[in-house]
């Protein structure tokens, strides 16, 4: 019963509409305009919100980043992490560490934290080739729930400010632009974004993104086929550790404040649920999934305090019902009905 | 598009004028945002979720106790309006709720944030908005041993270093010569603790033979326990949280070690504590106390704990009258009502911290005798006196004075 | 020496804790093929459904005996209310719902329960174990039983019926339902089981980590590595698994200078991961063929 583990993880049933939806979607033209319709409604949405709202909308897209950074190891090579909160922490260490002690600009962080978490990453995945499935699984989660033992690991304190955290300062907006801190984060926060997705994007219709799907899809004909899979699996796990970080230094530059306690498993696990309920191998669903992150435990709390676990857990379940795969799930489904008619000469 | 953002910063910069121009009009009069003639708006935080959910009770009481003082009229005429936010004890979610209460709410102030991690995330906020953090729900010494560069954060409980400093005190005086094992949880609030210890003991840290840390995923402390015993020490210092704590005393009682046992103040409930780990194994156990312990059988009598109990019979039936929790919710709230007492009809942001640096020599009815609350522009620790205990098989025993452990001195 | 042996006894101790779960992990896999992250809670629940029990003056062995029975019947309505409906829905989507199960009965646990620590009773007493101050008596019976349920998972994987016709819908669902196996029933059988299983091990657990909504947090991620480490068709391999674990741990964190202190956890975590790098089914998992 131990056959074929990583396909357990994405069905067949799943992944083949996947593959071809994609292409399709693109192809809709209702779709694309879609989508810029929701890039401008983000933009334009800081100018009439209270700057708290468009905080919590900031810390939404970084979480999005990071689902879409899990969203191309697990959706895309097939691979699964409950444990990628290990990387934002390293990336928003990386930040918080560079901006404090070493006095790098904040935009400069990023990229070390991404390249930092790359490398992390890609170690990571050497090893965790040869697990699948479960034993995949348990050995990311081990992963998470050790994060903030290593944070606080005494030979560290010195960088990491040990169980007190290290305070980070929040950046003004460049050139005197006229709008507030939290405002600059924002549009700062959107564009990486925006500019991450866009890779993303070509690194699925890149010939590497090919062979990661076709790994994902059959790992053993992809090996006789020529695909180095090992040095594959280990890539698509840097870059998505590397995604990750990026979020990870963007959530400590937002927040201001990076400790131990900030990166628990419990992170990871909202990571993961944010990619199941965004729509694994849908790159736009990573923003479902990060508005999701963000908001429904607020909901749940405002439903009832002493049982705003229950009340979540039941919306999750509820949400799992109405869309199996989550919002990009629905969207396939939806785009695949709209596109027929259209299609007939 | 970088011009569409040019231009939305340019609305966005006019509309930031208008709200400056509209400021003065608020200056004039004597409420911060928060108050009007009926009503106070007061923010809290709390984990009513994740793995620190025990605390939560404390909130809930304080919300028990607000609507006491509501019923019975408010204070200075106006209702409390206690709004609590969850935060899971994630300092991410701190923030969000933070700026959700000061800028969305718009709170006069954050009454008794909880936790450690969760306070030092909000603390650049909070001051560079200024806006108090009153009282905050932890002993980290950091919240209070600096009001010159945090003028609006202030702790309440004794601090976890001052505590510690009192063990040294009480190890130095009566086993001066003895070894000493550590059993402490690696956090802040572990640490701070055995920082205080090491400051108290000075010159003769070197008594501490063997230290050992946990981490609150472990199921058992059986393992540390184990190792400090081999240690040979006889003394050993148990700073560690309730659960942890009996699982300590329980298991040196197995172990048939029988060391001066000092429990630390957290962990120190008769029933929630010493009575999982079995009565036999606590007997002999020492610790301090600053609030009377609803299930200490002492305090049966006692006037102050019976206004609690009246309290607690009206206000909140359903609430866990063997915690502590209940009676430090129930004493930090009436803490929070004499400094807004004390602040009449000023209720601006800065004169709640004037008066809550303004304590003096204020007794609460569940404090242990002979304790009282002292603050002044330089001491924002309101509690800074303890008094030792002995733990009898059943109940506790007060002895000694109450000791001062104040730090700098 | 004496350290060595005292800390041996004590990883012993706490790996009964683990084999137990792991026991529990180990049925849940074999009937649906996957872990179960709830499994955890479920058991705190069950243990909490005897706590309560017992408040209301029921004897132990009846609250034992009626929890184990609650338990089974719980098992079984949350896979056919909950997951039956999804058992098309891709398997990730199970993991989340696994984890907002986690999160209901947490939530519920503790609104009903409240957070305190509560001490459970032991059937096996508190004192010394045949005089030896090294391990409890509660300890030996824990280890005891879960020899006797390792049995039990032996002979009824090994030699009955309905036992061979779970493992045959687990591995090869198609080729079982064209023998005659009701492929839906036994899943919800082994979700019975193993909720039984869990409780099981709750009320072993909960008399030495005190009982509380969140003590099997930690519990379940040993489990699990226990289960893993010894191979997750193996009832024995994942006892043996369990007990490793808790040796392995408690030897790191005592012999490894400076971090094993502190890393005690990520360790022993990174030790199985490293076997399980040279060994990917466990030390005692059958090797699978594999077919493209």
């Amino acid at each position: 019963m131990t056959i074929e583990h990583s396909a357990e993880i994405l069905p067949s049933r799943e992944a083949a509409p996947a593959r071809e939806a994609q292409p399709r979607v693109r192809g809709a033209a209702g779709s694309a305009w879609f989508g810029i319709a929701v890039v401008v409604a983000l933009a334009v949405a800081p100018l009439f919100l209270k700057n708290f709202v468009t905080f919590q909308l900031t810390m939404a897209l970084v979480y999005a980043i990071a689902i879409l950074g899990l969203n191309l190891l697990t959706g895309i090579s097939g691979q699964f992490s409950l444990g990628h909160g290990a990387f934002y922490a390293v990336g928003a260490y990386s930040a918080a560490i560079l901006m404090e002690s070493a006095g790098l600009g904040y935009a400069w962080t990023l990229p070390v934290a991404g390249v930092v978490c790359f490398v992390a990453g890609f170690l990571f995945g050497l090893p965790a080739l040869r697990l699948e499935g479960v034993y995949l699984a348990l050995a990311t989660f081990a992963l998470a729930v050790a994060t903030p033992q290593f944070l606080k690991l005494g030979p560290l304190e010195h960088w990491t400010g040990g169980v007190q955290g290290v305070i980070v300062t929040k950046p003004d907006p460049p050139f005197g632009l006229p709008m507030s801190q939290d405002q600059w984060l924002f549009y700062f926060t959107l564009a990486v974004g925006l500019l991450l997705y866009w890779a993303a994007r070509n690194l699925v219709h890149s010939r590497s993104g090919r062979a990661l799907l076709a790994i994902r899809d059959n790992p053993i004909a992809a090996r006789s086929m020529g695909v180095n899979t090992a040095l594959y699996k280990s890539l698509a796990f840097g870059v998505s550790a590397a995604y990750t970080g990026v979020a990870g230094a963007l959530g400590a530059i937002v927040v201001q404040f990076v400790a131990p306690d900030s990166f628990t498993f419990a992170l990871s696990v909202s990571l993961f649920v944010g990619l199941v309920v965004g729509g694994v191998g849908w790159l736009p669903g990573a923003l479902a999934g990060g508005a999701f992150v963000m908001f429904i435990p607020n909901l749940a709390e405002h439903v009832s305090k002493g049982l705003s676990g229950a009340v979540y857990g039941v919306l999750l379940i509820l949400i799992i019902y109405a869309a199996p795969g989550g919002v990009g799930g629905l969207a396939r489904s939806l785009g695949a009905r709209f596109s027929q008619p259209g299609r007939r000469p | 598009m970088a011009r569409t953002a040019q231009r939305l910063g340019a609305l966005a910069a006019t509309l930031g004028i208008a709200a400056l121009a509209a400021a003065p009009a608020w200056a004039q009069k004597k409420y911060d945002p928060g108050v009007t003639d009926t009503e106070i708006k007061i923010g809290n935080i709390m984990p009513y979720s994740g793995p620190a959910s025990a605390y939560a009770l404390i909130a809930k009481t304080q919300k028990a106790y607000f609507d006491k003082v509501n019923a019975e009229g408010g204070i200075n005429g106006r209702k409390v309006n206690f709004i609590s936010y969850d935060d899971g004890y994630s300092p991410p979610k701190t923030v969000e709720q933070a700026r959700k209460l000061v800028e969305s709410d718009e709170v006069l102030f954050i009454f008794q944030p909880l936790g450690t991690a969760s306070n030092a995330a909000i603390q650049k906020y909070m001051n560079a908005k200024k806006v108090p953090q009153l009282f905050v729900a932890t002993g980290a010494t950091r919240f209070g041993d600096n009001p010159k560069t945090s003028p609006y954060t202030m702790g309440w409980q004794p601090n976890y270093q001052s505590e510690g400093r009192i063990y040294a005190k009480y190890i130095l005086d009566n086993k001066p010569d003895s070894k000493i094992a550590v059993l402490f949880q690696n956090d802040d609030y572990g640490k701070d603790l055995l920082k205080g210890l090491k400051d108290g003991l000075g010159a003769k840290a070197s008594m501490i033979v063997a230290e050992a840390g946990y981490e609150v995923s472990e199921p058992t402390v059986d393992s540390q326990m184990v190792k400090l015993q081999s240690s040979g020490a006889d003394v050993f210092v148990n700073v560690a949280t309730p659960k942890f704590a009996a699982q300590a005393i329980r298991k040196a009682g197995d172990l048939g070690w029988k060391p001066m046992h000092i429990v630390n103040n957290v962990s120190n409930s008769a029933g929630s504590v010493m009575k999982p780990a079995g009565l036999e194994n606590a007997k002999g156990v020492l610790s301090t106390a600053y609030l009377k312990d609803a299930t200490d059988p002492t305090w049966k009598d006692d006037a102050g704990m019976k206004e609690w109990t009246a309290f607690m019979d009206k206000y909140f039936p359903d609430g866990d009258r063997t915690s502590s929790f209940t009676v430090y919710g129930y004493a930090s709230a009436q803490t929070l009502v004499q400094v807004l007492k004390q602040a009449g009809d000023d209720l601006t942001r800065d004169n709640v911290m004037k008066q809550a640096a303004n304590l003096k020599n204020v007794s609460l009815n569940v404090l242990i005798p002979g304790i009282t609350m002292n603050t002044s522009p330089t001491d924002f620790f309101p509690i800074e006196q303890m008094q030792m205990q002995k733990f009898d098989g059943e109940k506790w025993q007060l002895f000694g004075p109450v000791i001062s452990g104040e730090l700098g001195g | 020496m004496d350290l060595l042996l005292q800390q041996i006894l004590a990883g012993l101790a706490s790996g009964a804790i683990y084999a137990c779960m792991a026991l529990a992990v180990v049925m849940i896999y074999q009937a649906i093929d996957h872990l179960n992250f709830a499994q955890g809670e479920m058991a705190m629940f069950s243990t909490f459904i005897a706590w309560q029990l017992m408040q209301w003056g029921a004897p132990y062995w009846v609250a034992f005996g009626l929890t184990l029975a609650i338990s089974f019947v719980g098992g079984v309505a949350i896979e056919r209310v909950v997951f039956k409906p999804l058992k098309d829905a891709p398997v990730l989507s199970h993991v989340v719902v696994f984890i907002a199960l986690f999160a209901i009965l947490n939530s519920v646990a503790g609104f009903l329960w409240d957070f305190s620590v509560k001490p459970f009773p032991s059937p096996f007493g508190s004192g010394p174990f045949l005089g030896s101050r090294l391990i409890g008596a509660h300890q030996a019976g824990m280890i005891g039983a879960t020899l006797v349920i390792l049995a039990f998972l032996y002979v009824f994987f090994r030699f009955t019926r309905i036992g061979l016709a779970m493992r045959a819908a687990a591995a090869n669902p198609e080729s079982a339902r064209l023998v005659g196996v009701r492929v839906g029933w036994m899943i919800a059988l082994g979700w019975g089981m193993a909720s039984a299983i869990g409780a099981i091990a709750g009320m072993l657990i909960a008399p030495v980590v005190f009982l509380e909504p969140n003590m099997m947090l930690s519990i379940l991620l040993y489990g699990f590595a226990g289960a893993v480490l010894g191979g997750l068709n193996s009832p024995a391999g994942a006892v043996l698994g369990g007990f490793a674990v808790g040796v392995v741990e408690n030897l790191a964190g005592t012999y490894i200078p400076v971090i094993g202190g502190e890393l005690k956890l990520p360790i022993a975590l990174f030790l199985i991961v490293g076997v399980l790098v040279v060994k990917p089914n466990g030390l005692f998992g059958r090797v699978s063929v594999q077919r493209v």
